[in-house]
C-alpha cells in the first residue's frame, strides 16, 4: 500500500512542519498584535487617533497582504539570508512565513478590538484610567475571544504558508509532497502528507475554538 | 459642589454642526438630588459627560467640589474623576471579568493594594446585596442586579458625586424602583451628590430634589421638582409633563368656576376643601386629579367646579388656609 513511505523522513517532516508553525505563529501574534492595537488606536475617533500613523500603518499591511505568498517567498530570499543567514530549511521559511501572516493578523486583532463596546472604554475614562490601562485592562481582556479565534484562523493560514514554503526548500510535509509526491508520482506519499496536514488543521480548529470557549464569558 | 458656566459643545458631521449645549450654565449643590430632564436629542447626556469631561466643552468651564476641571493636566484630571462615580443605561460592565472584579476595577486602576480592594470590594457588595453573585459573570445577571453592580463599582473609591446617565432606562417598572430606592438610599445615607439624566418623568418625581428642563442644547427652567412639576413656566415643560397623561381633558361643567388647586406638603393630607365647602355653602365636583409626592413632599393637583353663591369667598378662604388656586373658567 504505501511502498514509497519512508516513515521516518514522514516524522521528520511533520516535525519540521510544526516547528516552522509555531515558532512562526509565535513570532506573529508577537508582531502582529501590537500592530493590531495600532491599527485600531489611532483610527478615528479611537484613543490615540492619528491620521498619518493610521494611513502609513495601514499601506504597508494592505501592501503586504496584496503580495502572493509563492511571491513573497522569492522577494523575501535575500532579507532572509540576512536576517537568518540561510534560505533554506526550518530557519529560513520563518521569515517569510512571519512577514505574510503578520499584516493578516494584525487585520484580524484590529476587528477584534472593534467589537469591543464604545461604553466600556467610558466607564474606565470615567473611572481615571489611562490610555494604557484601557488597553490592557479592557480591550484586549475583552477582545481575546476574538484575539484567539483570529490566532487560530492564522494557524490554519501557516499550515497552508508551510506547505508553500516547501518549493523554496524549507523543508516539512509540504516539501515532502512536492518533491515525491508530485515530481517523483509517489501517489502515497501525497496521500500521507496530506492526511498529515488535513489532521493537523482538524486539531489546531478544535483547540482554538475550546479555548475562545472557555474565555468567553458573554 | 458642580458648577458649569457657559458650557458650549458643538458636534460636527458631514451633515454640519450641530449645537449639543448652548451657553449652559449650572449649579449642583452638595448633597442634593438633582435631575435634568428632556426629550432624546436635548443634549442632556452631553451636559452629565461634560461633568466629568468624558465630553469636552468647546466653550465654557466646568468647577467640581471648587476644582477647575477643564483647566486641569491629563493626570490630574483623572485624579479628579476617582471622586466622581458614573453609571450607565446599559451598565457597561466588562465582560471578561467576574463581578468582584469589575467592583475591584477602579481601585485596580489606582493601584491600591490587595488587601484593601479586597476589604472595600466585600463590604460594597455586602451593602448592595451582591455577594452570592462575586464569582458571576455579567451576562449571567440580570438587568438589575447589572446596575447594582455598575452601582457597587462607582462607589468602590468612595466618590462624592454619582451621575447617573439614564440609569433606570433600560429597567423594566419594578426594577427602576429598586434601582432608584438604593440611589435615594445612598443619598440620605452617605451624603452622595447625585446627577440624574432620565426621559422618566417619574424618576424625578420619586428621586429628585431640583431639576433643569433642557431643550435644543439650553436649560430653559430650573427649581425646586415640585415648583417646576406643579406650576410648570415654559411649553417645553408642559409638553413633557403632559406626556403619558390622559390626552383627552377633563370634562368642563356648563355653569359654575372651575378652579385648579394645589395642595403642597402636609396640607394635602388636610380636609380643607370639604371644610370650606360645608362652610360656605359652595358644593364642589372633583373634575380631574391626582395625589402623589415630589421625593417626600405630598402633593394634591385637583380641578375642581365650585356651585353656589359664594364661591368667591370660597376660593379665598382656600387661599388663606395655603392651596394655590388658579381660576380656570
Amino acid at each position: 500500500m504505501f511502498a514509497n513511505v519512508d516513515w521516518t523522513t514522514i516524522a521528520e517532516a511533520t516535525s519540521d512542519t510544526l516547528l516552522m508553525l509555531f515558532a512562526s505563529l509565535a513570532i506573529t501574534v508577537i508582531l502582529g498584535l501590537p500592530l493590531g492595537v495600532a491599527l485600531y488606536a489611532t483610527g478615528k475617533g479611537r484613543l490615540l487617533e492619528n491620521r498619518v500613523v493610521n494611513l502609513v500603518l495601514s499601506f504597508i499591511v494592505n501592501v503586504l497582504r496584496s503580495v502572493p505568498f509563492i511571491i513573497l517567498l522569492i522577494v523575501m530570499l535575500p532579507v532572509t539570508v540576512l536576517l537568518v543567514g540561510t534560505s533554506l530549511g526550518v530557519a529560513g521559511a520563518i521569515p517569510p512565513l512571519v512577514v505574510g501572516a503578520a499584516p493578516f493578523y494584525a487585520r484580524l486583532v484590529e476587528t477584534a478590538l472593534r467589537e469591543v463596546e464604545r461604553g466600556m472604554i467610558e466607564a474606565t475614562q470615567a473611572m481615571g484610567g489611562t490610555t494604557w490601562q484601557i488597553v490592557t485592562r479592557v480591550l484586549l481582556p475583552e477582545a481575546l475571544p476574538g484575539i484567539l479565534a483570529g490566532a487560530t484562523v492564522t494557524a490554519i493560514a501557516l499550515v497552508g504558508y508551510t506547505a508553500m514554503a516547501g518549493v523554496v526548500g524549507a523543508g516539512g510535509l509540504g516539501d515532502l509532497a512536492i518533491r515525491f509526491g508530485y515530481q517523483r508520482f509517489q501517489t502515497d506519499v501525497m496521500v500521507v502528507t496530506v492526511v498529515l496536514l488535513l489532521i493537523i488543521v482538524q486539531i489546531l480548529q478544535v483547540l482554538g475554538d475550546r479555548w475562545v470557549a472557555r474565555v468567553s464569558h458573554r | 459642589m458642580i458648577r458649569l458656566e457657559g458650557v458650549t459643545r458643538q458636534f460636527r458631521s458631514a451633515a454640519g454642526a450641530r449645537t449639543a449645549l448652548d451657553n449652559v450654565d449650572l449649579t449642583v449643590a452638595a448633597g442634593e438630588v438633582f435631575g435634568v430632564v428632556g426629550r432624546s436629542g436635548a443634549g442632556k447626556s452631553t451636559l452629565v459627560r461634560t461633568i466629568n469631561l468624558l465630553e469636552r466643552p468647546d466653550a465654557g468651564r466646568v468647577f467640581v467640589s471648587d476644582q477647575e476641571l477643564t483647566s486641569l493636566k491629563p493626570a490630574a484630571l483623572r485624579a479628579a474623576r476617582r471622586r466622581i462615580g458614573m453609571i450607565f443605561q446599559h451598565f457597561n460592565l466588562l465582560h471578561s471579568r467576574t463581578i468582584r472584579d469589575n467592583i475591584a476595577l477602579p481601585l485596580v486602576l489606582e493601584g491600591r493594594s490587595r488587601v484593601e480592594i479586597a476589604r472595600r470590594v466585600d463590604e460594597l457588595m455586602e451593602r448592595l446585596g451582591l455577594t452570592e453573585h462575586a464569582r458571576k459573570y455579567p451576562a449571567q445577571l440580570s438587568g438589575g442586579q447589572k446596575q447594582r453592580v455598575g452601582i457597587a463599582r462607582a462607589l468602590t473609591s468612595e466618590p462624592s458625586i454619582l451621575l447617573c446617565d439614564e440609569a433606570t432606562s433600560a429597567l423594566d417598572p419594578e426594577t427602576t424602583e429598586d434601582i432608584l430606592a438604593l440611589l435615594d438610599s445612598l443619598n440620605r445615607e452617605l451624603g452622595l451628590t447625585l446627577v440624574l439624566i432620565t426621559h422618566e418623568m417619574e424618576v424625578v418625581r420619586r428621586v429628585c430634589d431640583r431639576v433643569a428642563v433642557m431643550q435644543d442644547g439650553r436649560i430653559v427652567e430650573t427649581g425646586a421638582t415640585a415648583d417646576v412639576f406643579l406650576n410648570p413656566q415654559t411649553a417645553a415643560t408642559r409638553s413633557l409633563l403632559a406626556e403619558g397623561e390622559s390626552h383627552t381633558a377633563a370634562p368642563r361643567p356648563t355653569s359654575g368656576t372651575v378652579a385648579r388647586l394645589v395642595f403642597r406638603g402636609q396640607g394635602t393630607f388636610d380636609p380643607v376643601l370639604s371644610r370650606i365647602s360645608r362652610e360656605t355653602g359652595v358644593d364642589h365636583a372633583i373634575l380631574a386629579g391626582r395625589i402623589g409626592r415630589f421625593r417626600d413632599q405630598p402633593y394634591g393637583q385637583l380641578e375642581i367646579a365650585f356651585q353656589g353663591e359664594h364661591t368667591e369667598m370660597a376660593i379665598s378662604r382656600l387661599r388663606a388656609e395655603g392651596v394655590e388656586v388658579e381660576v380656570l373658567s
